[in-house]
């Protein structure tokens, strides 16, 4: 009974659905880079979206290799992946704030104005600080 | 050519295309930082298509190289960032 069954079949169907998702996921969050209106609009797009397409193809390598030292390779690339792209998002993000990259027009602000407010003015008094000097 | 080989090669060919879309933004981006998220999307696409490479060859080395470029990614990220930071303040 279990002789009959095609392993290596089974493997590449389960890597090439994995893949396809993963490029199909790769593939929206790129069109979302090219057509978004705002940076920190294009930036969630791709940091989302470009992470889960990058897990979704690398596990499907995984599946279809099969061997352990495969996995902990790919599970290595998994886990710094998405450890490290919320960080370099975070602070790209925060570099962007601080130097005053617009927002879009339509963006609701209300609640987030303090906060810019006070991180201009943050600024602000650094660039005067390093005029005294 | 089996449907395996089929769907490898449209995948790589997808993530061309995803290349070239993003050196569109790169060259078009209006600010610095639109640039560094480019280049962060544009180490993922080649990570990527290391990964699918590596499966379509069948030779498992090619895989290392995607773990230095994840690493080296977020270091150049994180160090174009903080550039940035410290250059107009």
């Amino acid at each position: 009974m279990l002789e009959d069954i095609n392993f290596l079949l089974i493997r590449e169907i389960i890597s090439s659905v994995l893949i396809i998702i993963g490029v199909m996921f790769m593939l929206i969050s790129t069109i979302g880079l090219l057509r978004f209106p705002d940076f920190y609009i294009r930036m969630s797009a791709i940091t989302k979206g470009a992470t889960l397409g990058l897990g979704l193809i690398l596990s499907g390598m995984g599946i279809y290799f099969n061997e352990p030292d495969m996995f902990l390779k790919v599970v290595l690339i998994i886990g710094f992946t998405f450890l490290t792209s919320p960080v370099a998002a975070h602070v790209i993000g925060r570099t962007a704030v601080r130097n005053k990259i617009p927002f879009w027009d339509r963006t609701n602000l209300d609640e987030f104005k303090d906060y810019l407010h006070k991180e201009h003015n943050v600024h602000r008094d650094h660039e005067r600080d390093n005029k005294q000097v | 050519m089996s449907f395996f080989s089929f769907t490898l090669i449209f995948a790589m060919a997808a993530l061309s295309l995803c290349l070239i879309m993003t050196g569109i933004r790169f060259a078009i981006g209006p600010s610095l930082p639109d640039r560094i998220t480019a280049f962060d999307l544009f180490v993922a696409n080649v990570i990527g298509i290391v990964a699918i490479y590596t499966e379509l060859t069948g030779n498992e080395d090619f895989i290392d190289v995607a773990i230095i470029l994840s690493l080296f990614g977020f270091l150049g990220s994180i160090s174009f960032a903080y550039y940035l930071m410290k250059s107009t303040r």
